[in-house]
């Protein structure tokens, strides 16, 4: 299996402050592990490396990210998506600088802290955006191989630590996918079969499946 | 009791907390300038500005609006003269008028962030707003119209 993705691993304990918006994190090496303590309470980060696992747990993951309730939100163009055939969604809502839409064209214009009522109305969360301009990380489009090179790229993934993507999978937004509002199929695994597959990819290295199998 | 700010004035009303902030506006405060379409956020004809932002009454629950500011078409301005108003009456931009509560509430917020807004700023504010009377291009000239008269004024944007 071609290795794709190396943890940088550090011989030392570094703890470090992120613009004050992330906790303090902490790394230590153990003999081929790297282990990340988790300020949440979630789960923490211990890599084993294994990358036909994890490969393979991608590819869970990746069908997960590329059905319709977690694609049309990370649309390649500047309008999100809607329906289970990702037609462009209607009023062509744009994306925004910060992801929030423009004008009288903001996200939270219709959509709404939770779901609203009834077939083919806005579902809802507190913090529904798209990606920002300048950090797109677009689904649409991406291979298996592509898709998991860019999450594991900081520069791509919103800055985001091997142990800030673990607790990711419990992001509001991550988990509305399973609550999608009424008519609106599910991504095609429990939320707890996701965790599994994304915590698998994830400890077992993050490797990324092969350009060209 | 839920206490909101509709154009400036302090209303306390006794509803249920889900009920749509449109109902409250129209059926228990009495402003009927903003209109029923749709119900599902598809339309913009009920759209009031909450905290400043384009909101569709429809499916805002009024306890989103608790203790915010809410502005409908009849508190866009004191004496019907916002630019926008003037160059609607200015270029007769209404048909039968249904859509157009929604569609200057949508302009506003638009000249308010954008006070030159070229064409392709207009479309990206006002693609969720319909018009059945097909009024589109008037709205669009008489939104240039009043960027030109809020400019001339020296208004500081509403
Ligand atoms: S009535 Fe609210 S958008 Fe149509
Ligand atoms: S003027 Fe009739 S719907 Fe717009």
């Amino acid at each position: 299996m071609p290795v794709n993705h190396n943890l940088p691993v550090r011989t030392f304990s570094v703890v470090t402050g992120l613009f004050g918006l992330f906790a303090l994190l902490s790394f230590s090496i153990r003999k081929g592990h790297i282990e990340q303590d988790a300020p949440t309470g979630h789960d923490s980060l211990m890599i084993v490396k294994d990358s036909a696992a994890s490969v393979k747990a991608f590819l869970e993951v990746y069908n997960v990210l590329m059905s319709p309730r977690c694609m049309n939100c990370h649309p390649s163009g500047d309008v999100p998506l809607q329906g289970d055939d990702n037609h462009l969604h209607t009023m062509l809502p744009q994306r925004g600088k910060d992801g929030k839409g423009v004008y009288a064209m903001k996200c939270a214009n219709c959509h709404q802290p939770t779901n609203t009522p009834g077939e083919h109305t806005p579902p809802g969360n507190p913090n529904w955006h798209l990606p920002p301009a300048d950090m797109k990380m677009v689904f649409q489009g991406k291979t298996p191989h592509e898709l998991a090179k860019q999450i594991m790229d900081p520069a791509q993934n919103g800055n985001k630590t091997p142990q800030q993507l673990l607790e990711h999978a419990h992001d509001g937004l991550v988990v509305a996918a399973w609550n999608p509002g009424e008519g609106r199929t599910l991504p095609p695994m429990t939320h707890d079969a996701f965790v599994k597959a994304w915590t698998t990819w994830l400890k077992t290295g993050g490797f990324a499946p092969q350009a060209n199998p | 009791m839920i206490r909101l700010t509709v154009n400036q004035k302090t209303h306390k009303v006794d509803v249920d907390p889900d009920m749509p902030l449109l109902w409250v506006i129209r059926d228990i405060i009495g402003l009927t300038g903003t209109k029923y379409g749709c119900g599902v956020a598809q339309c913009g004809a009920c759209v009031v500005h909450l905290n400043g932002e384009a909101v569709r009454s429809c499916v805002t629950k009024v306890s989103r609006a608790a203790n915010q500011k809410i502005v409908t078409i009849e508190g866009l301005s004191l004496h019907n003269d916002h630019p926008l108003q003037q160059a609607w009456a200015e270029i007769d931009v209404p048909q039968c008028g249904y859509c157009q509560s929604g569609q200057l509430m949508s302009a506003a917020v638009l000249l308010k962030e954008n006070p030159q807004p070229d064409d392709a700023a207009i479309d990206a504010a006002m693609s969720g707003n319909l018009c059945r009377c097909g009024t589109y291009p008037r709205i669009r000239k008489a939104i240039h119209r009043a960027a030109e008269l809020q400019q001339e004024a020296g208004k500081k944007p509403f």
